[in-house]
């Protein structure tokens, strides 16, 4: 069986509080040099059969209507081995 | 006649029976719909109500969409039947692409809970006829995720359009974008917003105000002289 990874991201002009939280926490915990950080979502997708381009296809378009919201979120489809 | 107005139970709503209670105090008759129902009871007008539907999984709103009863819902708002989304039911229909925008965490991240102010910028609007444009209003606003966002051509045109229903006055509570509380898509039938109406309904509850009341009216009045 093969892995789909889809990696959702909100849009790069949208505020991402809970991101800059992550962020404003870590030089006290004691990492330094962490200029930004934004906060995502990662969907691992078990495929069953190929993943030939119909099931990419698919999977993009489940991604798009379901996966992301796409008034602010960027999805990315990955085959992992 | 009596209007007949549906309010949607999905799993994890929460103000389904508030709303069933508001629209009986207004003089309509609350319609109980069921979320796997597609059969929506021939109701006039439907509010979707607040609450978590399956538990903000995904996102608010993200998978109530896909539930049989807003697949009928969408085809009568499309008609022009007049929709209310509350809070949980502002996001759906978001998500469902009704109107325009997506709600997101609020940029203090807290749960936030009060008594809100609002300026009612439209009545020309199925749920805003009782209301004078410019109307201050208090009512009980509770979310988490209540942050509109929109991109700027669309909070353009809805500024444009009149599409801007109200506007969050004193403090804006969670980060929307332009102050916005709610917005109507453009035939003015379809209306959502954060902040609770149906909390507001009745002067022995809450702040004692009953300034939610004109939004069930006003639907009521709409149905009865079409």
């Amino acid at each position: 069986m093969a892995r789909v990874v889809v990696d959702v991201m909100l849009k790069p002009e949208i505020l991402d509080p809970q991101g800059q939280a992550v962020q404003r926490a870590l030089p006290r915990l004691g990492f330094a040099g962490i200029s930004d950080v934004r906060q995502g979502k990662r969907f691992e997708l078990e495929v069953e059969g190929p993943v030939d381009d119909a099931a990419l296809a698919r999977i993009r378009e489940m991604a798009e209507t379901f996966l992301a919201n796409t008034v602010i979120e960027d999805f990315d489809v990955k085959v992992e081995s | 006649m009596t209007a007949r107005i549906g309010v949607v139970t999905f799993p994890g709503t929460l103000d389904d029976r508030d709303t069933q209670r508001a629209i009986g105090i207004a003089g309509a008759e609350a319609v109980p719909l069921w979320h796997r129902d597609k059969d929506l009871k021939q109701v006039d007008a439907v509010v979707l109500p607040g609450g978590f539907s399956y538990g903000d999984y995904l996102r608010a709103g993200a998978i109530s969409r896909f539930s049989p009863v807003m697949g009928s819902i969408v085809e009568q708002a499309n008609a022009g039947m007049p929709v209310l989304g509350i809070c949980n039911g502002f996001q759906v229909l978001c998500e469902a692409h009704l109107l325009p925008g997506a709600m997101l965490r609020n940029t203090g991240l807290h749960f936030v809970c009060r008594d809100q102010k609002l300026r009612v910028e439209t009545a020309a609007t199925a749920w805003t006829a009782d209301y004078a444009a410019g109307e201050e209003i208090s009512i009980p606003l509770k979310n988490i995720d209540g942050r509109y966002t929109a991109d700027e051509r669309t909070l353009d045109d809805l500024e444009a359009e009149g599409r801007v229903v109200f506007r969050y006055r004193d403090v804006n509570p969670n980060g929307s974008l332009r102050d916005i509380a709610g917005i109507s898509n453009a035939a003015g039938n379809v209306v959502g917003l954060m902040p609770h109406p149906e909390h507001a309904v009745e002067p022995l509850i809450g702040t004692g105000r009953t300034d939610g009341l004109a939004f069930f009216t006003s639907v009521i009045k709409k149905l009865v002289s079409a």
